[in-house]
């Protein structure tokens, strides 16, 4: 620690390097918190408490595959189920399909049950009494409403697809969401009425939502033992694995993100070694210096690794604060709608960047290091590069 | 007068230490970015392989794939006597009403993976002449059997031939493995149209119809024909032209590819810059001595330009034998439509060019600076430098 005065004027004493080095890698360390805070808060993050009360059932084969709607009564009679809600998931056209804005996700759910399930969603009173009036209303998220220009009363045609028909949905309500809405809500009687006899009785899935978070691995077994003879097995997961389910029929998510990580860290060790071994290189006499002064070759050591690691921590933090500013900016998009809320700044994410810049720093060091402190002094002095 | 290029291939040799490390750095930017181009092209080989233009898939109104689209068998009648459609061996049309659906390979092993199911009268097969089997049979009508496709077989253990795979409401026996020529069938399951729409009660909607037109011209005026007609409200579409809308999926991987790639390739000409920096102050006496024996100050630059690209060069270089050698031919898997779909990397000889352009750009922008550096120098200054 006494030396870190002198570590820090030698990190300073070539600017422009230490300056590039810095730039380097905190550009690849951007990249590098994104990953992180993706895989943190696909696979490792806790979920916001008004998630975690809620399970999603679905067909064990696949999400596109439905289950019959008569499970509800059987789900709501488990001990520990609070609320039932079925869904179907919509989909259909909305005007220009090939306009991303009119690409948000469409529901017909059991309208009653909606703000029972969703708790989190703030509507006005009003708004949900025509909401549930209406057999053709719909309810949209904020950022539905704020992207289209939707207000209250607005029409809204829609050509079904999966279900096919020409459907018009009146909005009746606005709800708030604490997480990105871009989503509508409409009542499955509707959908109902439109479909052949045969396709009827039949769901998307159930979202349920349960009395205490603790008991959601036990509650979810139960559902699934229940249905394990039936024809439609069920799978039951949180809210949460059940968006990223969703979001890996894209690919190998989590192949993707590690092999990115994998090339970063890679990339910053060789950018951060590189420096590290012409700045020992450059200053072969004055080390020969330093060591006639009397100090140890494990200070040198020292020197020259906390010289790495100052210099990679400071292009880790930096790093960490632009990826911190563009995760906000993913979570505007409609990708972001997958991604459990985030903090701005989330603890164990920045942790494990900073510290891995710290690392690199260590490693990326250590040969130059160990070859100045074991370098004796005449030689030291003598070299003329 | 220009230096020769000899000089800076020796610098480069002369500072090997560093001049490996900057390359590797600029070789693992090249592969990431090659690594994302050949993804998205092998999806797109595997897509493009799929679609025959003279095959016409016929689909519900407003559905975008065969997995959301229902046809009820009343409205085939209809469909299969259009004129256009060609012939098959028995003088009947070439029209396959079929069932597309999705099963789950993980009973056997706990994993989802997702695949399609199509279901089948010997007619769809007819049609595909294409599609062979390369071991065990094909399976027989009436019989709980099927068969997998070929890259499903390499990559799934319960894909293989005796094994059982779980679909609608039983356990379905595996009997042979068929090659579809590098197409999106490799990844399908195929069984007997009226066993699987029985087990999956729906003999009377299924998904979609295939045919297949006499000619180019006839297969123009077919879709216009079919998607004209009120009666059975279906929409037609050329089979390649379906697939090539399917390669859609892969857009948003490669956008982030390219995200990616561009992040690293700033974060690596900083590192080439460095680099530069670092050969022009060590060669301050060399640039002062060429500057007396009369070299300009704009060989000078251009030599030092040139020596940053040849370095970005050899990592771009690098970087494509790496995604040559680990990645060509690798196979991997994507989620279409809800089912998995395997492919394999292609590094081509154009990503190759792509990959070969971009580290010289990389270089180019990283060598800029330190080169201009070394243009302006005094040759006084530069000889007394130590």
């Amino acid at each position: 620690m006494r030396y870190l005065p002198l570590i820090l004027k030698n990190c300073w004493r070539n600017r422009r390097r230490t300056i590039l080095t810095v730039a380097s890698i905190g550009v690849s360390m951007c990249l590098l918190g994104v990953v992180v805070a993706m895989y943190h808060g696909f696979y490792m993050g806790a979920p916001a408490p008004d998630q975690a009360v809620r399970l999603v059932v679905r067909n064990r084969i696949s999400i596109a595959v439905a289950l019959p709607l008569a499970y509800r009564d059987t789900i709501q009679r488990i001990p520990g189920v609070r609320n039932v809600m079925y869904a179907n998931y919509f989909q259909g056209v909305y005007k220009d399909a090939r306009n991303p804005k009119n690409q948000f996700a469409r529901f017909a759910v059991d309208s009653g049950e909606l703000f029972k399930v969703f708790g989190e969603f703030r509507i006005p009173e009003d708004q949900k009494q025509a909401f549930l009036r209406q057999r053709s209303a719909c309810v949209i998220g904020r950022d539905v409403a704020d992207s289209l220009h939707l207000k209250l009363g607005d029409r809204m045609p829609i050509k079904g697809d999966i279900f096919p028909g020409d459907f018009e949905f009146t909005v009746r309500g606005i709800f708030d969401s604490p997480r990105p809405s871009g989503v509508m809500y409409f009542d499955r009687e509707y959908l109902e009425q439109s479909m052949s006899e045969r396709r009827r009785g039949f769901v998307g899935m159930f979202y349920i939502r349960i009395d205490d978070p603790a008991h959601s691995a036990r509650i979810a077994q139960a559902i699934d033992d229940e249905f394990h003879s039936s024809t439609a097995q069920t799978k039951t997961e949180s809210e949460q694995a059940f968006t990223v389910g969703f979001l890996s029929l894209l690919g190998n998510v989590k192949m993707f993100l590690i092999a990115i990580s994998a090339a970063v860290v890679f990339t910053i060790l060789l950018v951060s070694a590189n420096t590290m071994a012409m700045s020992v290189r450059e200053r072969v006499r004055e080390i020969g210096v330093l060591k006639t002064l009397g100090f140890t070759p494990a200070a040198v050591l020292g020197l020259i690794l906390g010289e790495a690691c100052v210099i990679s921590v400071a292009g880790g933090l930096i790093g960490y604060l632009i990826s911190a500013l563009l995760m906000r900016m993913v979570a505007r998009t409609p990708f972001g709608g997958f991604l459990p809320t985030l903090p701005a700044i989330e603890l164990p994410v920045a942790a494990a960047c900073i510290a891995t810049a710290a690392a690199i720093g260590l490693v990326s060091s250590l040969v130059p290091a160990a070859g100045a402190s074991r370098l004796p002094i005449v030689e030291a002095l003598r070299s003329s590069d | 007068m220009a230096i020769p290029i000899a000089y800076n291939l020796r610098n480069l040799v002369v500072r090997k230490t560093t001049t490996i490390m900057t390359a590797l750095g600029i070789a693992l930017t090249v592969a990431t970015l090659l690594a994302i181009l050949a993804l998205v092209n092998g999806l797109r080989a595997t897509l493009s392989a799929s679609g025959d233009p003279l095959r016409i898939v016929v689909l519900r109104q407003g559905a975008d794939s065969e997995l959301v689209s229902n046809f009820q068998r009343a409205q085939f009648q209809d469909l299969k006597y259009k004129p256009g459609i060609a012939t098959g061996s028995d003088g009947l049309p070439l029209a396959s009403l079929e069932v597309v659906t999705i099963a789950n390979l993980g009973a056997v092993e706990d994993s989802d993976i997702n695949v399609n199911v199509r279901a089948l009268l010997p007619v769809g097969r007819e049609m595909r002449p294409n599609v062979h089997i390369v071991s065990g049979r094909w399976y027989r009508a009436g019989q709980r059997e099927v068969v997998v496709g070929k890259m499903l077989a390499q990559q799934h253990r319960s894909a293989h031939i005796g094994n059982r795979i779980r679909l609608g409401r039983g356990d379905w026996v595996c009997v042979g493995v068929m090659d579809g020529g590098g197409g999106s069938t490799d990844s399908e399951v195929w069984g007997d149209l009226n066993q699987i729409s029985a087990d999956l009660q729906r003999l009377e909607i299924l998904s979609s119809a295939t045919v297949k037109a006499t000619d180019a011209v006839t297969a123009k005026a077919l879709i216009n024909d079919i998607n004209n007609d009120q009666r059975i409200n279906m929409t037609a579409v050329s089979e390649k032209e379906y697939y090539d809308r399917q390669t859609d999926s892969g857009v948003p991987i490669r956008d982030v590819g390219i995200f990616v790639a561009i992040v690293m390739a700033v974060g690596s000409s900083f590192a080439a810059m460095n680099t530069m920096y670092a050969a022009v102050a060590r060669r301050s006496r060399e640039i002062g001595t060429l500057r007396v024996l009369g070299f300009s100050p704009g060989s000078i630059m251009l030599s030092f330009l040139l020596e940053s690209v040849l370095l970005s060069l050899l990592g771009g270089i690098v970087g494509c034998l790496l995604a040559v050698l680990l990645l060509n031919g690798y196979s991997t898997q994507v989620g279409a439509n809800f089912a998995t779909m395997a492919f394999e990397f292609r590094v081509t000889p154009e990503i190759v060019a792509v990959g070969l352009a971009f580290a010289v750009t990389l270089g180019a922008a990283g060598g800029l600076l330190p080169a201009r550096m070394a243009a302006r120098k005094e040759i006084l200054d530069a000889l007394r430098a130590v």
